[in-house]
């Protein structure tokens, strides 16, 4: 039997003073690497807080992993991470201390996630800083540790928006390379980004929103074919995006 | 283009102005005018207080007698304790925020000139705060002793000033002294502790004084009045400036004026090196003593979260306990008009109620409308009634770990007293905590100070609860049926306070 997919979103919608996300219909197999693209406005991050639990949608559904997340929400979270653009830490708590807390949120056994919390430590160029209250840390070093705590409890998806907003081009790498180990590993990756390099690298499938409506979604070729031009992820997304400007003009 | 010192003037008033409307009217602009509205109100209310402490002052003539004096200058530096209080957390707040830093200091202006029109900025703000404070009292004794005393608000706004200045010169001090990061600290412990100096002093003044205030009791011990020096010394010139003598008046103004340009000169041209120096701060300390991972439920993680985080921020910890300095003046009034009667004990008991429920409400804020990682909590696979009930549980656990002790000590003296104490803690507690729930408006941590500008009716609910419950607490401890009286009370205003919040949450 085919597994449930990671996400699935029908007739999804949220007006706020005008409508950001219009009957919105997604889905995002399990194991997949998937990037959401949008212009400002497009409504990405008013889906994926929807998703996440920190929306109430107008309208439609939400299945994660085959779970009711508008039903039964609380069984729908202890799968999924959600990483925002602002890191979400205690600037009084040490990374390791925040770590404890996020497995503890999420009922980690505690010596797993101890292991868990090291390891990630480690991979994320961490150690150096392990004592250190997280008050005195960069933008990159806070992305870090709010990553590590999306990834302590080992979640099936993980959504992020915008993760690599101000972070330098080493700490990017870091942030890609884990990301692409979980995908590796079997996770789920949804990600906003406006730096489109990176969903043409590390995407397998990109979706476009514009005003609230997805307008393509599948692979770099086949978005190429929809545009009906070559070149670049970039050359692709705005032909798309202006295309769909002057058929709703 | 040389940048004129009046174009900088007038963009730090129009910052200065906007930071002070987004503090009284808690970031929203539309109420604005409800805000004004209230201080006014406030503001012709204190008259009442004001005309029967001060009502027969007024008459007094310019050249009265030492104890007139005496009493006037009292007065004076506890206002200039205010004023000094609120100046140091105004630059310390300055000093400790990035800002527009790098935009100001990588322009071609100079450092003298800049930071010059900062320190006035501030000063004038905090002048302004002085003229407005002293308007009950300056206004009263106007109507009743004639227009001389209008010399009051002149001195107000100079006290201000120098104040203010003082404020750089003592932060600064500190600052080389003990270093940026021990100096945020205790620059505002002492900020506090000063407001607080003189918020008790006031009040155990009006306590002692109370009804028989005026002239004629205007009573300063004559031993004291007898050692001080005499009429015509210099000490009194402030006093005499607040009376109307012009001479006065003229080096009041002009000692401010200097001190305001001393400071300037000798802190202005190094204040934005100490202030980048101050928001560079290196990481904070090391713990050497990391520990395995706790098991544990979720409740036990949100729980232990919220001790470390109120453990670690010393600031807000003493801005938390400064508030039961705040209850001395009351504790004085209650032995005064109850403890020959009714006992000590009583008082004891409502004191601590009192307290616990104050003490309650802000932990509460901390916890629920203080949270850092709102988006985390709230994305965690935890029913938000169970987050709300652990983080309730770690209030209160917080509350009777500071109060619990003095609770067990009234056991040993009167076990009943201690249990109508540890009940009234309690139902106070709970209720504040419960207001706090109703009102929670998302907000930082290091916005604690100004919680209050967010609801008003949440505030006013809390004080009055709290009352209600101490009364209760102390009348049942008293004997009294009409501690009854006091529980509906508590609980009309609980149930007032509810139907007006913007969130009717249920407590667990």
């Amino acid at each position: 039997m085919d597994s449930p997919p990671a996400l699935a979103v029908r007739g999804l919608s949220k007006a706020f003073d005008r409508p950001a996300v219009d009957r919105l219909d997604l889905t995002i197999r399990a194991g997949e690497f998937y990037a959401l693209l949008g212009p400002n406005g497009a409504g990405k991050t008013t889906t994926l807080r929807m998703v996440v639990g920190l929306l109430k949608p107008d309208a439609g559904t939400i299945s994660v992993g085959g779970v009711d997340a508008l039903a039964d929400p609380i069984d729908a979270k202890r799968q999924m991470a959600w990483v925002s653009d602002e890191p979400m830490i205690y600037d009084k708590l040490t990374p390791l201390e925040y770590l404890e807390f996020v497995a503890g949120l999420w009922n980690v056994e505690a010596t797993k996630a101890e292991r868990t919390a090291n390891e990630l430590i480690d991979w994320l160029g961490l150690r150096p800083h392990v004592d250190e209250r997280c008050e005195g840390f960069s933008r990159g070093m806070r992305q870090k540790v709010a990553l590590a705590g999306a990834l302590v409890h080992d979640p099936k998806l993980i959504i992020l928006d915008e993760p690599l907003t101000g972070l330098d081009a080493g700490t990017a790498r870091q942030v890609k390379d884990l990301l692409h180990a979980r995908v590796q590993a079997g996770g789920t990756v949804i990600m906003t980004t406006h730096i489109l390099e990176v969903a043409e690298r590390m995407a397998e499938r990109i979706g476009v929103l514009s005003s609230g409506h997805l307008i393509a979604e599948g692979t770099l070729a086949e978005l190429r074919l929809r545009a009906g031009r070559g070149g670049s992820l970039e050359d692709v997304f705005l032909t798309l995006v202006a295309d769909n400007s002057t058929a709703a003009a | 283009m040389r940048v004129s010192l009046g174009w900088l003037a007038r963009h730090e008033f129009r910052l200065t102005w906007r930071d002070w409307q987004s503090m009284i009217t808690a970031g929203n602009k539309r109420d604005l005018g409800t805000a004004l509205t209230v201080l006014l109100v406030v503001g012709l209310a204190l008259h009442l207080p004001a005309y029967a402490l001060l009502g027969k002052l007024g008459g007094v003539p310019v050249a009265p007698d030492v104890s007139t004096y005496i009493a006037i200058s009292l007065i004076a530096c506890l206002y200039t304790s205010l004023l000094l209080s609120q100046a140091m957390e105004s630059v310390t707040r300055t000093l400790y925020s990035r800002g527009d830093l790098d935009l100001v200091m990588s322009s071609p202006v100079s450092a003298l000139r800049l930071f010059s029109v900062r320190i006035l900025a501030n000063a004038v703000l905090i002048a302004l705060l002085g003229m407005m404070f002293a308007a009950p009292l300056v206004d009263v004794l106007t109507l009743t002793g004639g227009v001389r005393w209008l010399a009051g608000y002149a001195v107000a706004a100079a006290v201000g000033l120098a104040a203010s200045a003082l404020a750089v010169a003592i932060t600064i001090g500190l600052f080389r002294l003990l270093g940026p990061r021990r100096t945020r600290i205790v620059a505002q412990i002492v900020a506090a502790l000063i407001g607080a100096a003189f918020a008790i002093g006031i009040q155990v003044i009006a306590i002692l004084y109370y009804g028989t205030l005026g002239r004629s009791s205007f009573v300063i011990p004559p031993d004291l009045a007898a050692r001080a020096p005499g009429p015509d010394s210099a000490v009194w010139l402030p006093a005499r400036a607040v009376m109307g003598d012009p001479l006065a008046l003229a080096i009041v103004i002009a000692a401010a004026a200097a001190i305001v340009i001393v400071v300037m000169l000798v802190f202005a041209p190094r204040l934005g090196e100490h202030s980048l120096a101050a928001t560079d701060l290196p990481p904070a300390s090391r713990h050497h003593h990391r520990r395995a991972f706790a098991p544990g439920s979720v409740a036990a993680a949100l729980r232990h979260k919220e001790w470390r985080l109120l453990r670690r921020d010393p600031w807000l910890v003493s801005q938390t306990l400064t508030q039961l300095l705040y209850l001395i003046p009351a504790a004085l009034l209650l032995m005064r008009n109850l403890g020959q009667t009714t006992g000590v004990l009583v008082v004891l008991v409502m004191v601590l109620v009192t307290v616990g429920a104050q003490l309650g409400g802000a932990l509460a804020w901390l916890a629920v409308s203080g949270e850092d990682a709102p988006e985390l909590i709230a994305t965690a696979p935890v029913a938000s009634r169970a987050v709300t009930r652990a983080k309730v549980e770690a209030v209160i656990a917080a509350v009777a770990t500071v109060l619990g002790p003095l609770v067990i000590g009234l056991a040993f003296l009167s076990p009943l007293h201690a249990i109508a104490a540890a009940l009234g803690l309690l139902c106070g507690a709970v209720s504040t905590i419960q207001i706090q729930l109703w009102f929670r408006a998302q907000a930082k941590r290091s916005h604690f100070r100004r919680r209050h500008t967010s609801s008003r009716i949440a505030t006013f609910g809390e004080a009055l609860v709290s009352f209600s419950w101490a009364s209760a607490a102390g009348l049942a401890a008293a004997g009294t049926w009409f501690a009854a009286v006091s529980v509906a009370t508590a609980l009309i205003i609980l149930i007032a306070v509810r139907a007006v919040s913007p969130r009717k949450a249920a407590l667990v």
